[in-house]
């Protein structure tokens, strides 16, 4: 039932490999960069050292403890004395790798996820309906922290243990370079197959993130659901339905493992290999290659040393890949792309009623449904509009289109005659303001949610909006007046409430152009009161568009929208529709019918 | 209804520092989590003992194949071993010790995640099981971190566990050859694990407070995301972008800040278990090459001791790495606790079945509040079968916590209801489900399909949802490209307010409910469709409904109004007699005066 397309980072992607999700990683964060010179400088440096410990303690044994010969103990003290300060080093360079890492890594990844929150904000309102809630709060959280794990530790990792890789190499060809060629070429195989699980891996784990997307959207279903849940008692079907993903998450992650399982197995027994070959080979090429004991000796330690970096490797891939399937999910939600552009230098729209002009204007989704066509009208500033037709009428998308969620397919939209791709976005947002039908409130108290209205507004002017819309006696009754908590969307107050807390936000940012989607035709009769009264006065001294589902609206405005399957069908006063005879005088006709039964 | 979230108690109780405790914890928590596979944890313990013992045992093979193949095919005077068994050796061992490590990682990963799996299906039993209250508690957002990263932190420690215990073996054998060979040497070895105990308990005790802010940060940080996506239309209505993004700026720099601390420890704390046995082996080096010259002990001797303390060096990182995993578990481990609490658990189901048809309905002086303020106060009514009643109250009268009551989702304090002939708590929850419907003013639709948002899991036809469609005005679906199989988005986002309420009623009324309410549930739907709907519903049901009425009409389409006032019905009757009552006469006229 999860298809593809709840899971905003997932349409039409084919997967990518490690490199492109790297390179497109850092290009995105480019603070992983800063500094990185001389955090790599530190790592190498302690890998040297940490390099450097066990050939000097082998060095003071063989040169200063040969069994059968005279030790020497001032020579062993003096190597022990060195190795002990190298060692010293090796903390200090090794901590203050560690340190540059945990402030870049915290760095980037906190920039990594306000960029993230910020692009999914700046998405069109279609593409959230689109998506699953939980599945995107995932990505900016869990596949985050991911990503956390790794960098903290497997950055470093990845440049001690390659340069100690490197390190080794390096010596043994000092000791020895037909030797080292022996123990490479028996290492040789381990790379395709190294690179064929990589590639595998990648693909278990960046499924394993699709899988914990999707377990997290049932979780949150099963929380949001909630009281659905219970009332109806599917408490049994929502376990089944949550489970399931919890158990489909469980394999995905036992399959990702079994790469990480089998990746040591494969250091391991090649290193056994080189370490059989470089025997076989100072067997059979001793005289050829004119070897020395000193050398095999060395050889075969400097073989057993490379088993330490080759096993913390392996590890290392593991976290790698989980950190870039995570990164990859990141990334592609980073690409999708904005619909609506705001304009760098708008105009900026002159404080007071807006017009509102519109030509030719259509809309259609992107699979091609018409939602609205050719809609030609013009809007006088101050005036009241009502616009009204029945559910899929297109009222709904002409409103969201005034507020720009959605820019139309064709024809043009003014405000104040300015083409609206090019008005101001800020100037946009302070003069249209739409008041939604679904009250959304955040889970803070009232006042805090008016202020958001106008952040830069102080108390005073909170209580000045609340007079002003002839709200202090409904404000008094809230159980803590303005100090009082909404819950979480504000389920703690009704639905006609949460409008009028919309209401006072809308008041208290005083924009030119007012759109509301009128929520309701039956709230409680002190809270119908308060917005009857609240709307009246709201309305005052600016444009008002209204989606209109009470007959009182329509009839006092001074311009009534009517349409009828994405047609604007007829526009004009109360009267003058009513003498039409048509659409709208059979709207309103059931509606008085209706109405008569109030009396 | 929603108890405003409480401000999280900053980590303070989930904080305590004490090193021992967190240690004592963290074995009790291992042991809890080992015991859920036993078995499964057996094998990855065994797979790190055969790698522990093979690794010793190539050790000796390299040792061999230098005495006794190497050294010899450059003294032409002595015997070469075969070459043949050698290789055979080397690679043999690699792979039975590889299989150690397959066994081990394989296994191990196997323990994590199936503790996790519990875990995840503990968590959502609890939110699915407790009460609206305790799960409305808290935001959503912190509850999806409890169930994603609280989790698996919990279970970070099991990771290194096997191994550790492997190491053990390990540790434990080189111990005592080391004691064999000199005890000055063993001196300095033991010194190396009471210096990496110390660097711990130091460490714990620093870190367990900057690990808990974290935890408790990450959930900050998912709730803000949550509730901030959940509301993004409403964000962009206001603009409110920009403030967003700061808001999250705000707990992420928290989580960030916290996390660099950590970091900082880290970054002296890790180095310094690596540094402690490269530190060890140059002492014993030293002391060797001193005991030697006193001739206390042979060259040999100390060069075994070396390999052994070598082998030493890799279990002390091994218990140190599980030491430093323990702390951030354990912090974990707490918040998931506080999770899985229940503050009222609801009381047992009862076995009763009621009887098809419309049911009576009654409340005997009910009360019920919410801390110190009372919702509910001795409050009295009955309906009768098939009786259709309005509720009428200000906002804040109770309404809601009546219906929260009647379904079960909250208990009264004291006083009784009684459904059909039984007491509400003697009813099967199950049976009470099927014979009794609540449509919310919240409607919530499942991304699923609109069939099965309204079916829900119940054996139900297509024709009986046609049926209902039709009295609750949804026939709309079948206009629809998609008709009944039209997706809808999370929360039913795709459709309209009032296209949701009325899929939300077809959904209450499949099934042919005993006792109907509607809970301000038509707020969206205009006038018109409100009254038809109601009007149907009156025509095509035998049900008992209870109506919470805000509109004259509806109120008149009730036979019986009950009036309820700061907590109790106060009168019931006809909307004609209860304009006597003054209240009610105001709170109607207030209506009235606005309608007109």
């Amino acid at each position: 039932m999860t298809s593809e397309a709840d899971d905003l980072s997932e349409r039409d992607r084919p997967s990518q490999s490690a490199f492109e999700i790297l390179r497109k990683g850092i290009s995105t964060t480019p603070k992983l960069k800063k500094g990185l010179a001389l955090t790599a400088l530190a790592a190498v440096l302690s890998a040297c050292g940490q390099l450097a410990i066990p050939i000097l303690i082998r060095v003071a044994i063989d040169r200063g403890l040969q069994p059968g010969q005279q030790p020497r103990p001032a020579f062993v003290a003096i190597s022990c004395l060195i190795t002990a300060c190298i060692i010293i080093l090796v903390f200090v360079l090794s901590r203050l790798t560690f340190l540059r890492l945990v402030e870049m890594t915290e760095g980037t990844l906190f920039d990594l996820r306000i960029k993230a929150f910020e692009h999914v904000h700046r998405l069109s309102i279609a593409e959230h309906n689109r998506s699953r809630l939980g599945t995107t709060v995932a990505r900016v959280t869990s596949d985050v922290e991911q990503l956390a794990k790794f960098f903290e530790w497997g950055g470093m990792s990845w440049i001690i243990n390659g340069t100690l890789l490197i390190g080794i190499v390096i010596v043994m060809a000092a000791v020895s370079w037909q030797l080292t060629i022996v123990a490479l070429l028996a290492f040789l195989p381990v790379l395709p197959l190294v690179k064929w699980i990589q590639k595998r891996q990648l693909a278990a784990y960046s499924m394993l993130r699709t899988r914990v997307g999707e377990t997290f959207g049932e979780f949150s279903e099963a929380i949001s659901g909630g009281q659905t849940i219970r009332l109806y008692g599917l408490q049994k079907n929502a376990k089944k339905k949550l489970f399931n993903a919890i158990e489909i998450q469980y394999k995905a992650r036992m399959k990702a493992v079994r790469f990480f399982a089998v990746l040591f197995t494969l250091g391991d027994v090649f290193g056994a290999v080189a370490l059989s070959s470089i025997a076989v080979a100072a067997v059979t090429q001793q005289q050829t290659w004119d070897l020395e004991l000193g050398q095999v000796l060395a050889f075969v330690f400097l073989v057993t040393l490379m088993t330490g970096p080759i096993g913390h490797l392996s590890e290392i891939l593991d976290q790698t890949q989980i950190a870039l399937a995570g990164w990859e999910k990141i990334l592609n939600l980073l690409e999708i792309p904005i619909e609506i552009f705001e304009p760098s230098n708008g105009t900026i729209l002159q404080a007071g009623p807006v017009s509102v002009q519109a030509t030719s204007l259509c809309f259609a989704y992107g699979n091609g449904d018409t939602v609205l066509k050719d809609i030609n009208v013009s809007i006088p500033a101050g005036i009241k509009v009502a616009v009204v037709g029945e559910t899929g009428s297109g009222k709904t998308t002409f409103a969201k289109l005034l507020v720009r969620l959605a820019d139309p397919s064709s024809g043009s939209l003014k405000l104040n005659n300015v083409e609206m791709q090019n008005v101001d976005a800020q100037s946009r947002r302070g003069a249209a303001r739409m008041v939604p039908q679904d009250g959304f409130l955040f889970n803070t108290d009232v006042q805090t949610n008016i202020l958001y209205g106008k952040p830069s507004a102080t108390e005073a002017e909170v209580i000045a909006s609340v007079r002003s819309l002839g709200l202090e006696e409904w404000v008094g009754l809230l159980p803590d007046g303005l100090k009082t908590q909404v819950g979480e969307r504000g389920e703690s107050l009704s639905v006609g409430e949460r409008q009028v807390v919309a209401l006072i936000r809308a008041q208290l940012a005083d924009p030119g152009l007012l759109i509301l989607d009128e929520a309701t035709s039956s709230v409680d009769p002190r809270t119908e009161k308060a917005l009857t009264g609240a709307l009246y006065r709201l309305a005052e001294g600016r444009t008002t568009i209204s989606i209109a589902h009470r007959l009182s609206t329509a009839e006092n405005a001074d311009l009534i929208l009517v349409f009828d399957g994405g047609k604007l069908v007829e526009q004009g006063s109360h009267t003058e529709l009513l003498g039409m005879k048509k659409k709208y005088a059979n709207l309103h006709a059931s509606w008085v019918g209706n109405t008569r039964l109030d009396r | 209804m929603t108890t405003p979230a409480t401000e999280d108690d900053d980590g303070t109780d989930v904080g305590s520092s004490a090193a021992g405790k967190v240690l004592a914890e963290g074995a009790r928590l291992c042991l809890t989590y080992v015991k859920r596979c036993k078995a499964i944890f057996s094998i990855a313990v065994l797979g790190a003992a055969i790698y522990g013992v093979l690794l010793v045992v190539g050790t000796e093979v390299i040792g061999y194949a230098t005495d006794e193949i190497l050294i010899p095919t450059f003294d032409s005077d002595a015997e070469r071993g075969s070459l043949g068994w050698l290789v055979a050796a080397l690679i043999g061992i690699s792979v039975l010790r590889s299989s150690g490590v397959v066994m081990r990682r394989y296994f191990g990963a196997m323990t994590t995640e199936r503790n996790n799996k519990h875990l995840r299906r503990a968590l959502g039993e609890t939110y699915l099981d407790q009460s609206i209250t305790d799960l409305k508690a808290r935001p959503t957002g912190e509850l999806l971190a409890h169930a994603d990263t609280d989790v698996e932190v919990s279970t970070m420690l099991l990771q290194p566990l096997p191994f550790t215990l492997g190491m053990f073996v390990l540790a434990a054998a080189a111990s005592i050859s080391l004691l064999s060979i000199d005890i000055w040497l063993l001196g300095v070895a033991s010194l190396v694990f009471p210096a990496t105990w110390l660097a711990n308990r130091i460490f714990t005790q620093k870190v367990i407070a900057p690990a808990s802010k974290v935890r408790k940060a990450v959930g900050d940080v998912t709730a803000v995301v949550h509730e901030s996506l959940d509301g993004a239309l409403v964000v962009k209505t206001l603009g409110r972008e920009a403030d967003e993004v700061q808001r999250l700026t705000e707990s992420a720099d928290r989580l960030r800040r916290t996390r660099t601390q950590i970091g900082r420890l880290r970054a002296t704390f890790e180095p310094t278990l690596d540094t402690l046995p490269s530190l060890g082996m140059v002492a014993v080096l030293a002391i060797g090459a001193w005991r030697i010259s006193d001739g206390n002990v042979t060259t040999g001797q100390v060069i075994q001791a070396m390999i052994l303390f070598q082998q030493l060096a890799f279990p002390i990182r091994i218990i140190g790495f599980f030491l430093e995993e323990n702390a951030m578990s354990v912090v974990a481990a707490r918040r998931l606790k506080k999770a899985f609490k229940v503050s009222a658990p609801l009381a047992a189901a009862g076995t009763e079945t009621l009887d098809k048809g419309p049911l009576i309905i009654e409340f005997n002086n009910v009360t019920y509040g919410y801390g110190n303020q009372t919702v509910l106060k001795d409050c009295s009514f009955q309906i009768d079968k098939g009786e259709i009643v309005a509720l009428v109250g200000e906002t804040g009268s109770g309404k809601t916590t009546i219906a929260q009551l009647l379904f079960g989702l909250i208990e009264p304090h004291r006083g009784s209801i009684k459904i059909g002939n039984y007491q509400l708590p003697e009813i099967n929850s199950e049976i009470l489900r099927e014979h009794i419907s609540l449509v919310s003013q919240e409607t919530f639709l499942f991304a699923d399909d609109l069939k099965q948002n309204v079916k829900l899991y119940r054996q139900i036809d297509n024709s009986e949802v046609d049926k209902h469609a039709k009295t609750a005005q949804a026939d709309f679906v079948n206009e629809m490209p998609g008709r009944w199989e039209t997706l809808v988005g999370e929360r039913g986002v795709t459709l309209s307010g009032g296209q949701r309420q009325r899929i939300a009623i077809t959904r209450a009324l499949v099934g042919d409910p005993g006792f109907l309410m509607l809970d301000d549930s038509t707020s969206a739907i205009d006038p018109i469709l409100e009254g038809e709907i109601l009007e149907a519903l009156r025509k095509n049901l035998s049900t008992t409904t209870l109506v919470v009425a805000h509109r004259l009409s509806t109120i008149k389409l009730a036979k019986r109004v009950l009036f309820l006032h700061q907590g109790s019905i106060v009168a019931s009757g006809s909307h004609e007699e209860l304009l006597k009552n003054s209240d009610y006469a105001d709170l109607v006229k207030a209506y009235e005066r606005d309608s007109k």
